[in-house]
C-alpha cells in the first residue's frame, strides 16, 4: 500500500519517521482498543442495572457508533491516504439513510 | 507457443465453452447483449399481445388472467432482464476501454454478475411453463401479491433475488474498475460521460439494490415460509413492500435512464464534431440526480394516504430533480448548436430523444403535483409517462448505442440504411402509441385493464396506439435483418469507423485485442483521442514501455454459483407444496453446489497467466491479423 511506504531520498530518514509513526500508531490502537472493551462493559453495566429503557437503548446505541468509529479510524487506517473514495461512499450511505428513517420518523405514516 | 495467437481460432463447441467460461469484459458484453436482446425480444412480445388484447372494445384475445400475467411479465422482463442488461452490455464493452483499463477490476466477479442475471431470468421466465406467471404487476405489491394463487408470485421473488445479486455484483465491479483503474492522465474531472453516469448508476445499484433483496426476502419469508411482514391480520403491514419496492424503484428509473444519458452525451460530441458543452454541470448534474433520486420515492405513494405534509414534501422534492435535468437537456443542445452535423444512425436517434424524453420529463412534474396526482394515478396517463421516460429515453438509448458501438463490439458497421429505415418506424410507431395514451388516461381509462366497452370512447384511441406498437414492432424486426446481413457479410471497418472518435474506445486497434492496450496510454485531457488527433497524431502516445500483461485465467465456477442458485430456487419453491418430498432435498443441493463452487475457487490458487512482452512485440512485427 502507498500509504505504508512514504516515498523520501533519504533512506535513514525514512526509517526513523515511520518507526516513530508506527509506534505513535500502536499507542493509539492500544488506547482505544481498552476504551473499546471499557465501553462493551459499561453497555452490559447499564442494562444489568436496571435502568429505564429509554435511558438504556439510545445510550447502548450510542456507545455502538463510538465503536464503529474506532474500528474504522484506528483500526482499519480510514484516516490514512488512500481512503478518500471508500469515505465519500459511506457518508453518502450513511447520509441518505439517515434522511429515510427520518422521513418516516417524521412525516410518513406507515 | 505464443499465448497470443493460442486465444484465436476455435471451433464451434470450442467457442460456446469459451463464451461460458469467459471473464473478458468484451465477451460479457456480448453475452449481455445476445441474453439482453433476447429478453427484451419476449418482452417486446408480450408488448405486442397487450396491444392486440386492447386493439378493439370486448376483446377476448386472451383471458383477464392471462393479461394480468402478461402484463407482469411484460414490465418485470423490460425492466430486469432487457434494460438492465443492455445497458450493463455496453458498460462492459465501452467502460474499459474508455478509461484505459486492461480489463475490469474483478472479471471473475463480472463473470459471475452475468450468469446470476441470466439464470434469474430464466426462471422468471420458467413460470410461464410451469403452472402460471407472476400476476401482481411488475410493482408486486403485497396485498395483491400474497394472495396470489400458484406459484407465479414466487417465480418472480425467487428469480429477482437471483438476477438482482448479478446485478449488484457488476455494480460494485464498475465502481471499482473507475476508481482504481483509469490510465495515467485520466482523472475524475477527464472521464468520459458514459463513464461517468455508468459510475454514478452502480453507486445507484449499490445502495438501491439492497432494499429491494430485503423486500424480496420478506415477500419469499410470507409466501413460502408462514412469517407475516406483510399480512396485516398477523399484524404485519402491507403499505412497507410499497415503501421498500420504491426506495428501490425510484433509484432504478435512474440506474436506466443515467447510462442512456451517457451514451448520448458521446454520441452528440462525435457528430456535432464539437467537445461536450458544460462537461463540468453535466458531471454536476449526473451525481445531483443520483443523489436526489433517493429523495423522491413516495410520488409513487401520494394515494396511499401518507398525508398533506409528507406529499407536499416529496411533491417538492420530485420537482427539483427536473433541474439537473434540464441542464443535461440544454447542455446538449448547446452541443449540436454551431456544430458542423453529420446525421447518422445514432445521430439521428439522440436527437430524437431530446424532445421525445422532455415530453415524459414534463408529464412527470405534472404527476408530481400531488393534488393532480390523485386524478393520473393508475390511469393510462401514468403509463404514457413512463413509456415516454423509459422508450423515449432509455430504449432509443440502447438503439442509437447500438449502431453507436456495434464496430466497437463486433468489428462490423450496420447498414446505414436499414438503420435510418428502423429508425422512422420504431420512432413514429413510439408516438403514435404513447401519445394518445396520455388522454385515453384523462378520459377515465384505467392502467392494467383487461378491456374496455364500447361507447366509452376510448376506441379510436386504443386502436390508433396498437397500430402505433406494430410499427415499432416492425422498426425491431428490421433492426434484426439488419443486424443478420451485416454478421453474414463481416466486412471489417477498422479502427475510429465513425472517423470522429474523440475518446480511448475509438483509439483501439480493432477488433480490439484480448487484453485492450499494449501500452496504456497517456491521457492529456477531456476527449483524448481528439487532443492527438488535433495535434496531427494518429495514435495515443503511450505511458509505460512494452511489458508483460498480467491475464486472468476463464472459469467455469461463476457459471455452477449460479446455476446451484438456479436448483436451490426449485427446492425453496416447491417444499410447502403437498406430496412434494424431494423439495428440500432440491434446495439443500442446490445450495450444497453453489456454496462448493465456491469454496473450490476460495482454496485453488489461480493466479492467472502473463502474456510475455516477446510476444506482445512479434505480434506487432507480423501484422496482428
Ligand atoms: C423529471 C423527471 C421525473 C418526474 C418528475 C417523475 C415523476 C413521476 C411520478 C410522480 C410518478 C408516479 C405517478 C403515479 O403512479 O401516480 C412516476 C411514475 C413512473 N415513472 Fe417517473 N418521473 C420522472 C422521470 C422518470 C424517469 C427518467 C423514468 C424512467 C427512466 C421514470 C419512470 C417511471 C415509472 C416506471 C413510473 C411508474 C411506476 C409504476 O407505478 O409502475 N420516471 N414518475
Ligand atoms: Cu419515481
Amino acid at each position: 500500500m502507498a500509504n505504508l511506504h512514504p516515498k523520501s531520498g533519504d533512506p535513514k530518514v525514512t526509517y526513523e519517521y515511520r518507526r516513530k509513526k508506527n509506534a505513535e500508531e500502536m499507542r493509539m490502537q492500544v488506547i482505544t482498543f481498552t476504551m473499546m472493551i471499557f465501553f462493551t462493559v459499561i453497555a452490559f453495566v447499564a442494562v444489568g442495572a436496571g435502568f429505564s429503557k429509554w435511558f438504556i437503548i439510545p445510550f447502548v446505541l450510542l456507545l455502538a457508533v463510538v465503536q464503529v468509529i474506532f474500528q474504522l479510524y484506528y483500526f482499519m487506517h480510514m484516516s490514512h491516504k488512500g481512503h478518500e473514495a471508500p469515505q465519500l461512499f459511506m457518508y453518502s450511505g450513511v447520509i441518505v439513510a439517515f434522511i429515510t428513517i427520518l422521513a418516516f420518523l417524521t412525516i410518513i405514516w406507515l | 507457443m505464443s499465448t497470443i495467437a493460442h486465444a484465436q481460432k476455435r471451433g464451434f463447441t470450442g467457442t460456446i465453452w469459451e463464451y461460458l467460461t469467459t471473464v473478458d469484459h468484451k465477451k460479457i458484453a456480448i453475452l449481455y447483449l445476445l441474453a439482453g436482446g433476447f429478453f427484451f425480444i419476449v418482452g417486446g412480445i408480450e408488448a405486442m399481445m397487450i396491444r392486440i388484447q386492447l386493439a378493439v372494445p370486448n376483446n377476448d384475445f386472451v383471458s383477464a388472467g392471462l393479461f394480468n400475467e402478461i402484463i407482469t411479465m411484460h414490465g418485470t422482463t423490460m425492466i430486469f432482464l432487457a434494460a438492465m442488461p443492455l445497458l450493463f452490455a455496453f458498460m462492459n464493452a465501452v467502460m474499459p476501454l474508455q478509461i484505459g483499463a486492461r480489463d475490469v477490476a474483478f472479471p471473475f466477479v463480472n463473470a459471475l454478475g452475468f450468469w446470476l442475471f441470466f439464470f434469474g431470468g430464466v426462471f422468471l421466465n420458467l413460470s410461464w411453463f410451469l403452472g402460471g406467471a407472476p400476476d401482481a404487476g411488475w410493482t408486486s405489491y403485497a396485498s395483491l401479491s400474497l394472495a396470489s394463487e400458484g406459484h407465479g408470485i414466487d417465480f418472480y421473488a425467487l428469480g429477482l433475488q437471483i438476477s438482482g445479486f448479478g446485478t449488484l455484483m457488476g455494480g460494485i465491479n464498475f465502481l471499482v474498475t473507475i476508481i482504481n483503474m483509469r490510465a495515467p492522465g485520466m482523472t475524475y474531472m477527464r472521464m468520459p460521460l458514459f463513464t461517468w453516469t455508468t459510475f454514478v448508476a452502480s453507486a445507484l445499484i449499490l445502495f438501491a439494490f439492497p432494499p429491494l433483496t430485503v423486500g424480496l426476502f420478506m415477500l419469499i419469508f410470507d409466501r413460502m415460509f408462514g412469517s407475516g411482514f406483510f399480512d396485516v391480520a398477523m399484524g404485519g403491514n402491507t403499505i412497507i413492500w410499497e415503501h421498500f419496492f420504491w426506495i428501490f424503484g425510484h433509484p432504478e428509473v435512474y440506474i436506466l435512464v443515467l447510462p442512456a444519458f451517457g451514451i448520448f452525451s458521446e454520441i452528440f460530441p462525435t457528430f456535432a464534431r464539437k467537445r461536450l458543452f458544460g462537461y463540468s454541470s453535466m458531471v454536476f448534474a449526473t451525481v445531483l440526480i443520483g443523489f436526489l433520486g433517493f429523495m423522491v420515492w413516495a410520488h409513487h405513494m401520494f394515494t396511499t394516504g401518507l398525508g398533506p405534509v409528507a406529499n407536499a414534501i416529496f411533491a417538492v422534492a420530485t420537482m427539483a430533480i427536473a433541474v439537473p435535468t434540464g441542464i443535461k437537456i440544454f447542455n446538449w443542445i448547446l452541443t449540436i448548436w454551431g456544430g458542423s452535423i453529420k446525421f447518422t444512425v445514432p445521430m439521428l436517434y439522440a436527437v430524437a430523444f431530446i424532445p421525445s424524453f422532455v415530453m415524459g420529463g414534463v408529464t412527470g412534474v405534472m404527476q408530481a403535483a400531488a393534488p393532480a396526482d390523485y386524478q393520473f394515478h393508475d390511469s393510462y396517463f401514468i403509463v404514457a409517462h413512463f413509456h415516454y421516460v423509459i422508450v423515449g429515453g432509455i430504449v432509443l438509448g440502447l438503439l442509437g448505442g447500438a449502431h453507436f458501438y456495434w464496430p466497437l463490439m463486433f468489428g462490423t458497421m450496420l447498414s446505414e440504411k436499414l438503420g435510418k429505415i428502423t429508425f422512422v418506424l420504431f420512432l413514429v410507431g413510439f408516438h403514435l402509441t404513447f401519445f394518445i395514451q396520455h388522454f385515453l388516461g384523462l378520459m377515465g381509462m384505467p392502467r392494467r385493464v383487461w378491456t374496455f366497452l364500447e361507447g366509452q370512447g376510448l376506441a379510436t384511441g386504443n386502436l390508433i396506439s396498437s397500430i402505433g406498437a406494430a410499427f415499432m414492432a416492425l422498426g425491431i424486426i428490421v433492426l434484426l435483418v439488419n443486424i443478420v446481413i451485416t454478421q453474414k457479410k463481416n466486412i471489417q471497418v477498422g479502427r475510429d469507423p465513425w472517423e470522429d472518435g474523440r475518446t480511448l474506445e475509438w483509439a483501439i486497434p480493432s477488433p480490439v485485442p484480448f487484453y485492450n492496450f499494449k501500452q496504456l496510454p497517456l491521457v492529456r485531457g477531456l476527449d483524448p483521442f481528439w487532443i492527438e488527433k488535433m495535434e496531427g497524431k494518429t495514435d495515443m502516445t503511450p505511458a509505460e514501455p512494452v511489458g508483460d500483461i498480467h491475464m486472468p485465467n476463464n472459469s467455469f465456477v461463476p457459471f455452477v454459483i449460479s446455476l446451484g442458485l438456479f436448483v436451490a430456487a426449485f427446492g425453496a419453491m416447491y417444499h410447502a407444496d403437498e406430496g412434494k418430498d424431494w423439495a428440500i432435498p432440491v434446495l439443500i443441493i442446490g445450495m450444497l453446489i453453489t456454496f462448493g463452487a465456491m469454496l473450490y475457487r476460495s482454496v485453488k490458487d489461480d493466479h492467472g497467466y502473463h502474456i510475455h512482452k516477446e510476444d506482445l512485440l512479434d505480434e506487432a512485427e507480423g501484422g496482428t491479423r
